[in-house]
C-alpha cells in the first residue's frame, strides 16, 4: 500500500516538475540493455520474418513467397522433425512434472540422506549438456554399453538405444529428464514450501491419510509451481538441439530430427532461406502452444 | 508424521536409487578417464586394470591440436567474465528504472522480457547481422550475443528484487543531491548483492556450458569455446574414449566448484519468480 501511494506521489510530481530537472530515474538506463537486444534479437527476428521468404545466399536474397514453407511441409523428414518437435517437448515437460513433483514431495519429507538427495538430484542441471550427452551415448551403446550390460545381468535383452528408429528420439528424452529434472524438483520443493503445515495438520486431524492429503492439497496448492514447470520445460524442449545433436545427430535417418537440428543441417547445407524458415516454423510452434497455455493456466490462478 | 523406523528406511532406499541413477554415470565418466586407450574402448564400468592413466590422458588432451583446450579454456573465461559482468550492469539498470519509474516504456520492457524468454533466437539472419558489423567469429560479437540472449531472464530478477528495496533510501540520496548514476551505483548497487550472486552464478554456468551459440556464431580453430572442444574431439576421439572422458571430466569442474560454493544462489535464482506463496 505505502509503495503504491509513494509511485503515484512522484508520478504526480514528475507531472508537476519543468522538464529541466532530470529524473533520478533516468530513461536511458534501458539504452545499452535495448541497444544490444534490439540488434542481435529483435532485429533479427524479424528479419528472419522476409528472410524465410527468399533464396537467401547472405549476400543477396531472391524473394520466391512461401516456396520454403511449402517445401517444409512437403518433405517427409521436415514434416517428422515438427512432429519429433513435439513428441519431445510433450515427452520431457510431461515427465519433468510428474517425476519433479514425486522427487520434491520425497525431498520434502523429513528423510534420512535429505541434503546429499537434493545435491546430487539437482546437479546434472549444471553439467554440460553435450558431455551428457557423449557419456550416455557411451552408455547406451547396444551390446557393450553400460546400461544393456546391467540389464542383461537381470535376463533383459535391452534395446538399441540409439540405434534402434524406434526409441532413438525417446532415448535422447530420458537423458534430457535425466538431467533437467532437477530443476523441476527445486522448483516444486519451493512450492511445497510455501504451503501452510496447518492445512496438513488440520487435515490429518480429521483423519486424511497421505494420498489424501496429496490430492487435495499438496496437488492443488503447488500450481504455480506445475505452471513454471510445464512452461519452462516446454519452451526448452520445443527448443532443444545441442543433447540430440551430440547423441544421434538426428539419427538414425531423420527419426531423431527436431526442427531445431533441421534448422541447423539447412544452415550447413547453404539453404540460409530454408534454414530461417525452419526458424519461424519454431517460433510460430512455441508461440502457438507457450501463450495460450500460459494464458490459460495463468488465468485459471487468479480465479481460484 | 514419519516414523524414524520409516525415515531410515524410505531415505536409505533413495540413497539406493540415487547411487544407481544419478552417481554411477559420473562414475563412469571418472573411471574411463582413468583408463588407457585400449582399456576404455570397452565401455566397461570397471577400474582400470594397467594402471591409472589419467595424468598421461590429462597432458595429451592439452596437447591435441595445438593445446586448444588452453584456448579454449581462455576464451571461455573471458567471455563468461564479460558476458556476465555487461548482464549484470546493463539488466540491473533496466530492472532499476522499470520497477522504480512505471511510463510509456514499462509495458514494453514486460514485453520485451517474455519475448526473450520466449522466442528462439533466429540463426541465420543473426549471423548476417553480426556480419554487417564486423562481429561475426569475434569474441566480441559472442560476448554481446550472450548478453543479448540473457538479458530477459536478467532483467526478469533484477526487478523482482529492486522491489524489495524500500524507496525511501533513494529518495534520502536524492535529497542528499546525488545523481541518477550515483544513486544507482553507490546505493542501489550495493544493495542488490544477493540478486547480483544468483545472476552472476546462473549466467556463468548458462554461458559456460552454452554449445549452441558458439557452434553458429564462433565457429573456426582459434574462437573454439570448451563445449566445442567436445564436440570437435568427438569426431577425433571416436576411438579415445580415455580421452574423450578425460575432456569431459575437466569442463565438468568450474560448474561443480560453483555448485559447491554457491549451491543456495543458484537454486535461489533458478526458482526465482516461479513460486508466489
Amino acid at each position: 500500500m505505502a509503495v503504491a501511494t509513494a509511485t503515484a506521489d512522484t508520478t504526480a510530481a514528475a507531472r508537476q516538475r519543468p522538464r529541466r530537472t532530470p529524473s533520478p530515474y533516468p530513461t536511458w538506463f534501458y539504452l545499452p540493455a535495448a541497444v544490444i537486444y534490439a540488434v542481435l534479437f529483435l532485429y533479427p527476428t524479424v528479419a528472419s520474418l522476409f528472410f524465410s521468404l527468399t533464396r537467401w545466399t547472405l549476400f543477396d536474397a531472391t524473394f520466391i513467397g512461401l516456396e520454403n514453407f511449402a517445401q517444409f511441409f512437403r518433405e517427409p523428414f521436415l514434416i517428422q522433425g515438427l512432429v519429433n518437435t513435439l513428441i519431445y517437448g510433450s515427452v520431457t515437460s510431461g515427465l519433468k512434472v510428474v517425476l519433479g513433483l514425486l522427487l520434491a514431495i520425497l525431498l520434502t519429507a523429513p528423510i534420512i540422506g535429505r541434503g546429499y538427495l537434493r545435491a546430487v538430484v539437482f546437479f546434472p542441471v549444471l553439467v554440460s549438456t553435450v558431455g551428457v550427452g557423449i557419456t550416455f551415448t557411451v552408455m547406451m551403446h547396444p551390446t557393450q554399453g553400460m546400461i544393456n550390460e546391467a540389464l542383461a545381468l537381470i535376463g533383459i535383452k535391452g534395446p538399441g538405444w540409439l540405434t534402434d528408429p524406434r526409441f532413438a528420439l525417446l532415448s535422447v528424452a530420458l537423458v534430457d529428464v535425466w538431467k533437467g529434472v532437477g530443476l523441476a524438483t527445486v522448483i516444486y520443493i519451493a512450492g511445497i514450501a510455501s504451503i501452510p503445515r496447518d492445512y496438513y495438520e488440520a487435515s490429518t486431524i480429521d483423519g486424511a491419510n497421505g494420498v489424501q492429503n496429496f490430492w487435495n492439497i499438496t496437488l492443488p496448492l503447488v500450481r504455480p509451481a506445475t505452471v513454471t514447470v510445464v512452461i519452462l520445460s516446454l519452451i526448452g524442449g520445443l527448443r532443444s538441439f545441442d543433447l540430440i545433436w551430440a547423441m544421434t545427430r538426428g539419427g538414425p535417418g531423420f527419426t531423431s530430427d527436431v526442427i531445431a537440428s533441421v534448422i541447423y543441417k539447412q544452415y550447413q547445407a547453404g539453404f540460409y532461406g530454408l534454414s530461417t524458415a525452419g526458424n519461424v516454423v519454431l517460433f510460430v510452434l512455441v508461440g502457438i502452444i507457450i501463450v495460450p497455455l500460459a494464458w490459460w493456466l495463468n488465468r485459471g490462478e487468479v480465479e481460484q | 508424521m514419519m516414523g524414524r523406523a520409516q525415515r531410515i528406511w524410505i531415505g536409505g532406499s533413495a540413497i539406493v536409487a540415487s547411487i544407481g541413477v544419478f552417481l554411477i554415470p559420473f562414475a563412469f565418466i571418472v573411471l574411463t578417464a582413468l583408463k588407457d586407450r585400449r582399456e576404455s574402448a570397452l565401455r566397461e564400468f570397471s577400474l582400470p586394470t594397467t594402471g591409472f592413466h589419467l595424468w598421461d590422458n590429462l597432458v595429451e588432451v592439452i596437447q591435441t591440436r595445438d593445446y586448444m583446450l588452453l584456448t579454449a579454456f581462455i576464451n571461455s573465461t573471458i567471455l563468461t567474465v564479460a558476458g556476465v559482468a555487461l548482464l549484470v550492469v546493463f539488466g540491473a539498470m533496466v530492472g532499476f528504472v522499470v520497477q522504480r519509474r512505471p511510463s510509456v516504456w514499462t509495458p514494453f520492457v514486460n514485453f520485451f522480457v517474455l519475448a526473450g524468454l520466449i522466442i528462439p533466437p533466429a540463426v541465420v539472419p543473426t549471423i548476417w547481422v553480426l556480419q554487417g558489423l564486423g562481429l561475426f567469429k569475434t569474441l566480441h560479437g559472442m560476448v554481446l550475443i550472450e548478453v543479448a540472449y540473457g538479458l530477459a531472464f536478467t532483467v526478469l530478477l533484477f526487478k523482482a528484487f529492486v522491489a524489495t528495496i524500500p524507496r525511501e533510501l533513494d529518495e534520502a540520496a536524492i535529497m542528499d543531491g546525488a545523481g541518477p548514476l550515483r544513486v544507482f551505483f553507490q546505493i542501489i548497487l550495493p544493495l542488490l548483492r544477493p540478486v547480483v550472486i544468483t545472476v552472476i552464478v546462473v549466467q556463468s554456468v548458462a554461458i559456460f556450458n552454452d554449445f549452441t551459440n558458439p557452434l553458429y556464431y564462433l565457429p573456426g580453430k582459434h574462437n573454439v569455446t570448451v563445449q566445442l572442444t567436445l564436440y570437435n574431439f568427438q569426431s577425433q576421439f571416436s576411438t579415445s574414449y580415455n580421452l574423450l572422458f578425460t575432456n569431459i571430466l575437466l569442463i565438468t569442474i568450474p560448474p561443480l566448484i560453483m555448485f559447491l560454493f554457491f549451491n543456495r544462489q543458484i537454486v535461489a535464482g533458478m526458482t526465482a519468480g516461479a513460486v508466489k506463496g
